[in-house]
C-alpha cells in the first residue's frame, strides 16, 4: 500500500456522473427517434385511426359530425337490404384488374432486362434511356398518353392507319379506356422493374452461370433454374412496388379520364377522393369508408410483406 | 453472365442487336419522342393536320417563351422548388436520426417501431387523406407550401428510415464500439462517425426523395389550390384549361415540369439507382 505510486486515483476524483451520462446508452436512441416518431404519428400513424372514426359518421368536413355507426359500409357493401353502390363495385373490379395486369410490368420489365444486359459500347445510355419514364411525373406519363390515344390525331391511330386497322378511341370507350391507362401505367412500373433486374443480373454468381452452361443448361431451362432462384430478392421488391403502385393508381386516372367516360375508370382511391372532395359536396364519412376498405385490401399485402421481411430479419441474426 | 455474352455468339446475332437496341428504344420512348416534337411545332402544324410529321418551322423558342412568360408556369416551378427542398431536407434529417436510433441500439420495441415505420409507408393516401386535410385545415396551413411541406417530411420519413436503418446495419459496427471506447459521446458519434460514412445513402435519399415529391400529384391537390401554393403537377392540370388543345404549348409546359427530376437523375445516377434497388441484391 505504500508503495502506490502518488498518481491521483481517477476513480475516486471524478465527480459523480450526471443521469443522463449513465443512462446515455438507452436513452440516445429514443432522443434520437422521438422526432421521427412524432412526425410520422401526427401525420400517419393516428390519420389511419381517425379515417376509422369518421367512416361511421356522416360529415360534410366543416360542421358537425353526425353519428351513424355502420351505415356508410351498409350502403358501400349492400350489406342488409341495399344494394351494392354500383359505383363502389366498378371501382372494386377496376381496382381488382389494375392488380392483375399491373402485375405483367414484373415479366417485362425482366424482358428488358435481359435484353439490355450486355457489355458494348454505349449501353449504360440505353439502360438510362429505357430508365426514363420512371423518372417523370405520373401527370406527365398521363398527359403524354392522353396525346397518344387521342381519336383522331392520336399516334396510336396513326399506327393502327398504318397497319389497315382502327381508329379507335381508346379514352372515350368504357370498356377500353381502363385498360388503355393500365397500359400507361405499365409503361413506368416496367422501367423500375427493368432496373430491379438489372442490379439483380449484375450480381448473379458467374461461377455457377458456368457451371450450368458446362452441364448443358441454356436458354430458358438456365433462366429458370439457375437464374431466376438468384433474382428472387428483385422479384420480391418488383412484387412489393408493383402491388403497391396498382393499389395507389389515381393520378394517371384523374388526369386521363378523370373517372369517365360514364365513371368506368373509377378505381376506389378515386372514388374515395370524388367523394370526399367533388364538387357535389363534401361526404367526407362515406369516402373514409372507401377508404377503409382499400386499407385493409392493402392491409393484407402489407402483412405478407412485413412477415417475409420479418423472416429474413430472423434469418439476419 | 446471362444472357451469354454478346462477344460469344453468332455474328447475324451481334449485328442484329446493334440494330435492335436503338429501335427498341425510339419504340419505347415513342410517346414522349411525340411529345418533344409537339412542343417545337407552329400552332398551323395542329390546324392543318400535320401532327406527327416534321415541324413545317422550328418555333421551341416561340413555345417555350410563352410557357414561360404568358402563364403561371414559372409560378408553378418556384412553388415546386420550395416544397421539394425543404422537404428533401427534413425526411433526410429525421429519418437519418431515427436509422441510427434503430440501427444502432438494442432497445425493447426497436423491431416493432421499425415495422409501424415501414408499414406506415406502404399504407395507401386515401386512409390519411380526409384527417390529413382537416388538420392542415385547423392548423391554418391550408393552401401553403408549409402544409405541404410538413405532411410529406412525416409520410417520407417511413421509406427513408427503412433505408437508413438497413444501410447503417451494413456499416461496421467495430468503428462505433471503438468510439465508445474512446468515451466519445452517443451524440457525437452519430455526428462524427456514422454521418460521414452514410453520405452515399444520404445522396441517393435526397435524389430520390426529391423526384417523389417534385412529382406528387394527390396532395398537391388535396392540400393546395390556385397558383399561390400549388406545385407544378398540379399545376399543369390548370394550364390545361388555359391552353385547351394547344397542344405545342402544352407539351412544351409538360417538358418544363419534368425536367428537373429528369435532370437530378441524369447528374445523380448511381445514387438515385442505388436507392431505387435497396434489397434488389442480397
Amino acid at each position: 500500500m505504500s508503495v502506490s505510486p502518488a498518481v491521483p486515483s481517477t476513480h475516486a476524483s471524478r465527480p459523480q456522473r450526471g443521469w443522463y451520462k449513465r443512462n446515455e446508452i438507452a436513452i440516445t436512441p429514443w432522443l434520437f427517434l422521438l422526432p421521427a416518431m412524432i412526425f410520422f404519428a401526427v401525420y400517419v400513424i393516428i390519420p389511419i385511426g381517425q379515417s376509422f372514426w369518421i367512416s361511421l359518421h356522416e360529415w360534410d368536413g366543416l360542421g358537425e359530425k353526425t353519428w351513424v355507426g355502420t351505415a356508410n359500409y351498409e350502403r358501400l357493401l349492400g350489406w342488409g337490404d341495399a344494394n351494392v353502390d354500383r359505383k363502389f363495385s366498378v371501382s372494386f373490379w377496376n381496382n381488382l384488374k389494375w392488380l392483375v395486369l399491373y402485375l405483367l410490368a414484373i415479366p417485362a420489365g425482366l424482358f428488358i432486362a435481359l435484353f439490355l444486359n450486355q457489355t458494348v459500347t454505349g449501353i449504360r445510355f440505353y439502360k438510362s434511356m429505357f430508365f426514363f419514364p420512371f423518372v417523370i411525373s405520373q401527370v406527365v406519363v398521363g398527359l403524354v398518353f392522353s396525346w397518344f390515344y387521342l381519336p383522331r390525331e392520336g399516334l396510336l391511330n396513326a399506327i393502327l392507319g398504318f397497319f389497315g386497322a382502327g381508329p379507335i378511341n381508346v379514352l372515350g370507350d368504357p370498356t377500353l379506356a381502363t385498360y388503355g391507362i393500365i397500359a400507361a401505367g405499365l409503361w413506368p412500373q416496367t422501367a423500375y422493374c427493368m432496373i430491379l433486374y438489372l442490379t439483380g443480373l449484375n450480381a448473379v454468381d458467374p461461377e455457377q452461370v458456368e457451371a450450368a452452361r458446362l452441364d448443358g443448361a441454356k436458354g430458358h431451362k438456365m433462366l429458370w433454374y439457375v437464374i431466376l432462384p438468384q433474382l428472387k430478392p428483385a422479384t420480391f421488391i418488383a412484387f412489393v412496388v408493383t402491388i403497391i403502385g396498382a393499389l395507389r393508381s389515381f393520378d394517371l386516372i384523374s388526369v386521363m379520364t378523370n373517372g369517365g367516360p360514364f365513371g368506368s375508370t373509377r378505381v376506389l382511391s378515386f372514388y374515395m377522393f370524388e367523394e370526399s372532395l367533388s364538387e357535389f359536396g363534401f361526404r367526407m364519412g362515406y369516402g373514409a369508408a372507401i377508404a377503409v376498405v382499400l386499407f385493409f385490401i392493402m392491409l393484407g399485402f402489407i402483412t405478407y410483406f412485413l412477415y417475409a421481411m420479418y423472416q429474413d430479419e430472423k434469418g439476419a441474426h | 453472365m446471362f444472357p451469354t455474352p454478346l462477344a460469344k455468339t453468332s455474328r447475324t446475332w451481334q449485328i442484329s442487336y446493334q440494330v435492335l437496341l436503338p429501335v427498341m428504344l425510339i419504340i419505347w420512348l415513342l410517346p414522349l419522342i411525340a411529345v418533344a416534337n409537339f412542343s417545337i411545332k407552329p400552332e398551323s402544324d395542329f390546324v392543318n393536320g400535320n401532327y406527327w410529321g416534321i415541324p413545317s418551322s422550328f418555333e421551341a423558342f416561340s413555345n417555350y417563351g410563352r410557357v414561360f412568360f404568358e402563364s403561371n408556369m414559372p409560378r408553378y416551378l418556384w412553388n415546386s422548388l420550395f416544397i421539394t427542398i425543404p422537404t428533401v431536407i427534413g425526411a433526410v434529417a429525421l429519418s437519418a436520426m431515427a436509422g441510427f436510433a434503430l440501427g444502432v441500439y438494442k432497445f425493447k420495441g426497436n423491431l416493432l417501431i421499425f415495422f409501424i415505420f415501414i408499414a406506415g409507408n406502404f399504407v395507401p393516401f386515401q386512409i390519411l387523406m380526409v384527417p390529413v386535410r382537416d388538420l392542415t385545415l385547423s392548423l391554418n396551413l391550408y393552401d401553403t407550401k408549409t402544409g405541404l411541406v410538413l405532411f410529406h417530411i412525416a409520410f417520407q420519413t417511413g421509406f427513408c428510415t427503412l433505408f437508413m436503418r438497413n444501410f447503417i446495419r451494413a456499416l461496421p459496427f467495430p468503428l462505433i464500439e471503438a468510439a465508445r471506447v474512446e468515451g466519445i459521446a452517443e451524440w457525437k458519434i452519430f455526428l462524427y462517425v456514422v454521418l460521414p460514412l452514410m453520405k452515399p445513402a444520404l445522396a441517393a435519399l435526397a435524389v430520390l426523395i426529391f423526384t417523389f415529391i417534385w412529382n406528387d400529384y394527390f396532395w398537391a391537390v388535396v392540400l393546395t389550390q390556385g397558383p399561390d401554393a400549388q406545385p407544378v403537377t398540379a399545376g399543369i392540370t390548370e394550364f390545361n384549361s388555359q391552353f385547351r388543345a394547344a397542344y405545342h404549348l402544352m407539351s412544351a409546359g409538360s417538358i418544363v415540369a419534368a425536367l428537373p427530376p429528369v435532370a437530378m437523375f441524369f447528374l445523380m445516377q448511381k445514387h438515385f439507382i442505388a436507392g431505387l434497388t435497396l434489397g434488389a441484391v442480397k
